[in-house]
């Protein structure tokens, strides 16, 4: 039992490198998906008793090459043609570094700008991932037969549409990789959104996203953004166990206790902050600038020792690359801790179109609470609380409009 | 090699008018730099020369023919181009540069291969 366990994790760590390599030499993701399946089986069924072979990547190759070769002659038989199967029977070994970069061809054909969002989300955590359409479907908890379908259709778009299958060029390359980060950072929150206890599945998800971003900083070491990227899921990770009271409650980022915090996973990801930075010095990546901000309050003995111009600084690089809203609403949170309610109240109040965020409500309310202005402060909570958000979210803002009446 | 639409979606544009003069030279410059991917492709008259047919008793019925439709949005289907390239990449990367892609938006679409020509 315990052989197949450690043959199942080492299929799955393999299983996204055969794949990529399958996709590349067939050109079908659907005939690569069936052929990895099939040589996974024989692999469960084999190497728990023979033995795990030397290199356990080409035995899948090879095993999911000759699945594949078999379907295609059979498809080319009952369409009365042989043609087609002769490409993949070229013995002609494979050229040099094609199978180092597939992985990385299959990042960028999964993460491509012409699939939406969520077909980047499913198609990421079906073929990077190696998770099963099932598990996709329950872990974005969407019906298990719209998520085949979904799956279907931007399979079908990327072979119809010809999405290529490549790296891209140098000068493509950073804006390329920023997309990937953008679906990885999706997965992240889709799994940190998700609270804890029954919405285990979901919290799996932020566990793949650290796996995919560790997978990218292993395919490109040198590119800041897939550096950044990981800083910033382990840091924002390394607080999951401070982040929830006993009773399920939020508990945010002032109040939380921070001998819960992962030292571990705040080390690496302020080490990789730091490599980061090294790589880049001049050009601002908005996932290293928001790595820099989270290993700030990473490395801060409390809230209060907080070194809030190191903060705010930092997200005047983060402006200058990514200026939102919501940025800025956060650098205003950081500017009221720096100088003071005040100024933080007049930046917030200075920031349009964010009534509809219900955290601009409640920024408001928090820092209208300070200043004295109970009354605004109560209406703006109300606000808030008229917003659409989760339960745990909408517990902690009624908490603090009870503490404001009380 | 797979061929393309692009379906250029814009502010109508009546090009009779001397005033779209310098636009129709972007696409001029367009056409010329690009004339080794292009397979054809026109700008349309507005949507106010649209007529629309539909036969609603099924094939062999009684056609009906009305007026338009006209674009409910500021955008209308203003033109197309038939392009040849290698994969969507590259057709995208053409149809960046359609004076079109700034003036209003591109949809690039593969063409079904029997249709093709």
């Amino acid at each position: 039992m315990a052989a197949g366990d450690a043959v199942a994790r080492l299929l799955r760590d393999e299983g996204a490198h055969v794949l990529a390599t399958l996709i590349r030499v067939t050109g079908d993701i659907t005939l690569a998906e069936d052929a990895v399946q099939d040589a996974a089986v024989r692999a469960l069924e084999r190497w728990p008793r023979d033995g795990v072979p030397d290199n356990p990547r080409a035995w899948l190759i090879v095993a999911a090459k000759r699945r594949a070769i078999d379907v295609v002659r059979r498809e080319a038989r009952r369409a009365g043609k042989e043609t087609a199967a002769v490409a993949l029977l070229d013995p002609v070994p494979e050229p040099a570094g094609a199978v180092r970069d597939d992985l990385l061809r299959l990042v960028f054909t999964c993460c491509h700008p012409a699939l939406s969002a969520e077909a980047q989300v499913a198609l990421a955590l079906r073929t990077l991932g190696g998770l099963s359409t099932a598990e996709v479907a329950r872990a974005l908890m969407v019906p298990e037969a719209t998520m085949a379908k979904r799956l279907t259709r931007a399979k079908q778009k990327i072979a119809l549409a010809r999405i290529p299958y490549r790296v891209p060029s140098a000068g493509e390359l950073p804006g390329r990789v920023r997309g990937v980060a953008a679906t990885i950072y999706l997965i992240f929150n889709e799994g940190y959104a998700a609270g804890a206890g029954e919405h285990l599945v979901r919290v799996a998800l932020s566990a793949e996203a650290i796996r995919l971003a560790r997978l990218l900083v292993g395919l490109l070491p040198d590119e800041p953004t897939a550096l950044g990227l990981l800083a910033l899921l382990l840091l924002s990770d390394a607080r999951r166990a401070a982040r929830l009271d006993e009773r399920g409650g939020a508990v945010l980022l002032p109040d939380q206790d921070r001998t819960r915090w992962d030292t571990a996973m705040i080390r690496e990801g302020v080490v990789l902050v730091g490599t980061a930075l090294r790589r880049a010095p001049d050009r601002p990546d908005p996932y290293v600038a928001q790595a820099a901000i989270a290993a700030c309050h990473a490395l801060a003995p409390s809230y209060a020792d907080t070194d809030w111009d190191a903060v705010v600084s930092w997200y005047d690089v983060l402006l200058t690359v990514q200026d939102t809203a919501v940025v800025r609403l956060n650098r205003a949170v950081a500017v009221a801790e720096r100088d003071g309610p005040e100024a933080g109240l007049a930046l917030v109040e200075g920031i349009d179109g964010l009534a509809a965020y219900p955290w601009w409500h409640a920024t408001r309310a928090e820092l209208l609470r300070r200043v004295g202005r109970a009354s605004e402060a109560s209406a703006a909570y109300e606000r808030a609380l008229g917003l659409e958000m989760n339960d745990v979210q909408a517990g902690h803002l009624r908490r603090r409009l009870s503490d404001l009446d009380g | 090699m797979p061929t393309y639409i692009a379906l250029t979606y814009t502010a109508e544009v009546d090009w009779k008018q001397p005033e779209y003069a310098d636009a129709i030279q972007e696409y001029v410059a367009f056409d010329e730099a690009h004339a080794a991917v292009l397979r054809g492709g026109h700008a349309l008259y507005p949507t106010a020369t649209a007529t629309t047919v539909r036969v609603p008793g099924g094939k062999g019925g009684e056609p009906i023919v009305s007026d338009g439709p006209y674009a409910e949005t500021k955008e209308a289907l203003t033109g197309f181009y038939l392009l040849e390239c290698a994969d969507l990449d590259e057709a995208l990367a053409v149809a960046a540069k359609m004076p079109a892609a700034w003036h209003g938006t591109v949809e690039v679409r593969p063409v079904h291969p029997s249709l093709e020509s």
